[in-house]
C-alpha cells in the first residue's frame, strides 16, 4: 500500500509551521549530536576541550536534546491530532518563536557567559559557580528555559482546549466512559487518548519546572532568598522525568497512525489500551523519586514507591503498544521502506531501552550504578533508538510522494549504519557503566578511555547517518508544503 | 551486582531483539489479522501473569535489605564525616579498619556533590549524595585492606572530575 500523507485538515499555515518545526528539530539535532561527539572525543583523549568548555557543551547538549525531542514530538502529535480536533496553528508557530528565542538566550548564556550547571541546574549550583560564570549568565540561561517552557505550555493548553471542546472533557478524551462501561459509543482513537495523557502530565511538569526556575531566578537576584535543596531537587526531577517521558508519548503517535496505514490493519482503542494509558497517566507523575534513590534522607516509602512504580509503569503502555505494534506488523505483508523501517526500529529501541532503565531503578543496583555512564546508556537507548527514529520516520512520511519511493539504496544503507552504530554507541555507555565510569566527567582515567574511543567511532557513524536523514527531509520539504 | 545488571540487561535486550527479528522475518507473509490479534492478546495476557509472577518475588528480594540507615539508628563503630566543597572532600578521618561497619556521614558546604566509594580496581562499591543542609548516612563494611577512593558522583562545576580523595583501609 502506498501511504497517503495528505492531511486535508491541515491548512497551509499549519503545514508551514510543521515543516519549520521539523527543520529546526533536524538541524538542532545534528548540531547537538556534533556537540555530543565532541564530548566523547574529549573523554577519549582525541580532542582537547578544556573542562570549562566541556561542561558548557555538556549543558547545551542536554538542554538542546530535550528541547528538540519536545519540538519533534509536538510536531508529530499536532499533525495527527489535527484529524480529530480543530487546532489553532498560530499557537504552534508561537511555540517555535519562543523556542528559538530561548535557544539563542541559552547559547549566549552558556557559550559566551560560560554558564555550565547542566540541564538539571540543581540548586544552588546556578548561583554558586566559584567564579566560573556570573549571575547574568545564569539568569539568561534560566530565562531561556522559562521561555521555551512557556511555549510548550501554550501548546498543551491549546490541545487541551481543543480536546475539551471536541470531546466534552479530558476524562472523555482519555476514554473513561468506555473504560468504566458507562458508554457503548466508540472510544476515542489512540492519538486522542495519547494526546490527552500528554497534555495532562506535561502541563503539570511545565508548571513545576516554571516554579523552580522562577524560584532559582529570585535566588539569583536576592541571595538571601534560599530554597530547600532537597525540595528543589524533587521538583526538578519531577519536571525533567515527566517532560522527557511525555516527548516519547507524543512521538509514539506516529506509530499509532502510520503503521495501520502501511498494514491496512486498524489500531483501535481497546479497553486494555485505555486502561494502560490511564494507569500510565497516573504513574508517570509519581515515579520520579527513582532519580533520588541515593538521597538517603528521603523518606524510605518514597524510595520503595519509586522502585515499585518504575517496574509497573514500564509495562502497561509499553507491553500494550509494543505488542500491538508487533501484532500489526506480524504476517501483514507490510512494505518495508524508510518510514516503516524506522518505526519498527523505534518500537524496538523504546521497548529494549526500558530494560536498563528498570534495572537501574532497583535500589540495590542504583547504589552501584547511579550517576555512572549506565544512566546515559539507558536514556540514549530509548531516545537515540526510540524517539529519534520516530521523528525521522515522520520526516520521511510527511515528505513522501505517492509517485515516488520513500527510500533509495543510500537511505537503506544509512538506516543499517544508524542501527548498528546506534546500538554500539549505547552499549559502550552501558558497558562503561558496568565498569563504574562516572557520568559528566570532563577527564577520564586511562582505564576508561578505550570505551570512549569506541563510542566516538560509533558516534561519528550515527551522526553521518542522521545527517543523511535530515538532508533528505530538507530537500523534500516542498512536498510537505504542497500536499493538501 | 554490576555483572548481574549487565548480563540481565544483555539477555533481555537480546530476547527483545530476537522477537523483533522474527516478526520482521515473517512480515512478508500475509495472514488474517483476526487470528494474529487473538494470538497477540493471548501472549499479552500470559506475559502479564509471567511479569507479575516474576516481578513480585523480585520486589520482595530486592526491597528486603535496603542500603538505607533508619532515622535515629545509633552510629556505626567507625564514623567518617565527608563534607563536599567545590572542589575537594574534607574527610573527618582518612583511615579505617576492616571487618567493622563504617558510617559515612555525608554533607556539602556549597552545592550538590555525590560520594562514590571506589576500590583499588576502580569498582564502585556504594554511594550517596552530598547535599547542603542534609546529612546522608551511608554504611559499608570493608573486607579487604588497601587504598580506596572517594570520587564525586554529582556534577558540581568546573573541577567536578578532580574531586578524588583517598581512604586507607587497614587490618584491625
Amino acid at each position: 500500500m502506498r501511504p497517503d500523507p495528505q492531511m486535508p485538515s491541515l491548512d497551509v499555515a499549519a503545514r508551514r509551521t510543521i515543516a519549520a518545526n521539523l527543520a529546526v528539530t533536524g538541524l538542532v539535532l545534528l548540531l547537538m549530536m556534533l556537540v555530543g561527539l565532541l564530548l566523547r572525543l574529549t573523554q577519549a583523549g582525541w580532542l582537547g576541550l578544556e573542562p570549562d568548555l566541556f561542561y558548557q557543551f555538556m549543558t547545551v547538549h542536554g538542554v538542546g536534546m530535550v528541547g528538540i525531542a519536545a519540538l519533534g514530538g509536538a510536531s508529530v502529535m499536532w499533525y495527527f491530532l489535527s484529524q480529530y480536533v480543530r487546532l489553532n496553528s498560530g499557537v504552534l508557530a508561537a511555540n517555535l518563536v519562543l523556542f528559538l528565542i530561548g535557544v539563542v538566550m541559552i547559547l549566549g548564556a552558556d557559550l559566551i557567559g560560560g554558564f555550565a550547571a547542566g540541564w538539571t541546574f540543581l540548586y544552588p549550583l546556578p548561583a554558586r559557580s566559584s567564579g566560573v560564570w556570573g549571575t547574568a549568565a545564569a539568569a539568561w540561561h534560566l530565562g531561556g528555559l522559562l521561555l521555551i517552557g512557556v511555549g510548550f505550555l501554550l501548546v498543551c493548553l491549546e490541545i487541551g482546549r481543543a480536546l475539551v471542546s471536541s470531546y466534552g472533557g479530558l476524562g472523555r478524551s482519555l476514554g473513561w466512559p468506555q473504560l468504566f462501561g458507562t458508554s457503548m459509543a466508540d472510544p476515542p482513537p489512540p492519538t486522542v487518548v495519547a494526546s490527552t495523557m500528554v497534555v495532562i502530565v506535561t502541563t503539570l511538569a511545565l508548571v513545576a519546572g516554571a516554579t523552580i526556575i522562577v524560584l532559582s531566578l529570585v535566588n539569583l537576584m536576592v541571595p538571601s532568598f534560599e530554597i530547600d535543596p532537597l525540595l528543589a531537587k524533587n521538583i526538578i526531577y519531577f519536571f525533567g522525568h515527566v517532560f522527557i517521558n511525555a516527548t516519547i508519548y507524543m512521538a509514539v503517535i506516529a506509530v499509532y497512525e502510520i503503521l495501520p496505514r502501511y498494514t491496512k490493519r486498524p489500531w483501535k482503542s481497546s479497553r486494555v489500551f485505555l486502561a494502560a494509558w490511564t494507569a500510565s497517566t497516573t504513574m508517570v507523575l509519581v515515579i520520579f523519586p527513582h532519580h533520588l534513590l541515593m538521597d538517603l534522607v528521603m523518606p524510605r516509602w518514597t524510595m520503595v514507591l519509586g522502585q515499585v512504580l518504575s517496574y509497573t509503569n514500564s509495562f502497561p503502555v509499553l507491553v500494550v503498544t509494543g505488542l500491538g505494534a508487533l501484532a500489526i506488523v506480524h504476517r501483514s505483508g507490510i512494505r518495508w521502506d524508510m518510514v516503516s523501517g524506522l518505526l519498527f526500529l523505534a518500537m524496538f529501541g523504546w521497548m529494549a531501552g526500558v530494560v536498563p532503565a528498570v534495572v537501574d531503578a532497583t535500589i540495590i543496583v542504583n547504589s552501584v550504578m547511579h550517576n555512572t555512564l549506565w544512566v546515559p546508556g539507558h536514556f540514549h537507548f530509548y531516545l537515540l533508538l526510540g524517539l529519534v527514529p520516530m521523528i525521522f520516520a515522520f520526516m520521511y512520511y510527511v515528505t513522501a510522494d505517492r509517485q515516488d519511493a520513500t527510500s533509495e539504496d543510500y537511505d537503506r544503507w544509512a538506516l543499517r549504519v544508524y542501527i548498528a552504530a546506534g546500538l554500539g554507541f549505547v552499549v559502550m555507555f552501558l558497558y562503561a557503566g558496568r565498569h563504574s565510569v562516572p557520568r559528566r566527567w570532563a577527564v577520564h582515567l586511562p582505564e576508561w578511555v578505550l570505551y570512549d574511543q569506541l563510542a566516538s567511532i560509533f558516534a561519528v557513524l550515527v551522526l553521518l547517518a542522521a545527517g543523511l536523514f535530515v538532508w533528505r527531509f530538507l530537500v523534500r520539504v516542498p512536498r510537505l508544503l504542497a500536499a493538501g | 551486582m554490576q555483572e548481574l545488571a549487565w548480563y540481565l540487561t544483555v539477555l533481555l535486550v537480546a530476547a527483545t531483539a530476537a522477537v523483533f527479528a522474527m516478526v520482521r522475518w515473517q512480515s512478508d507473509l500475509a495472514a488474517d489479522y483476526g487470528g494474529v490479534q487473538r494470538s497477540a492478546y493471548r501472549i499479552r495476557d500470559r506475559l502479564f501473569w509471567v511479569l507479575l509472577g516474576v516481578g513480585v518475588p523480585i520486589m520482595a528480594l530486592t526491597l528486603w535489605d535496603l542500603p538505607y540507615v533508619r532515622a535515629g539508628a545509633p552510629a556505626a563503630p567507625q564514623v567518617v564525616t565527608a563534607t563536599g566543597f567545590q572542589w575537594y572532600w574534607d574527610l573527618g578521618r582518612t583511615s579505617v579498619v576492616t571487618g567493622q561497619p563504617v558510617e559515612f556521614q555525608i554533607t556539602s558546604a556549597d552545592v550538590n556533590h555525590g560520594v562514590g566509594l571506589y576500590d583499588a580496581d576502580t569498582r564502585l562499591l556504594a554511594q550517596a549524595q552530598a547535599m547542603p543542609g542534609y546529612v546522608n548516612r551511608l554504611r559499608y563494611t570493608f573486607e579487604r585492606p588497601g587504598k580506596y577512593r572517594l570520587m564525586c558522583l554529582e556534577y558540581c562545576g568546573l573541577a567536578h572530575h578532580d574531586m578524588i580523595s583517598e581512604l586507607e583501609v587497614k587490618l584491625p
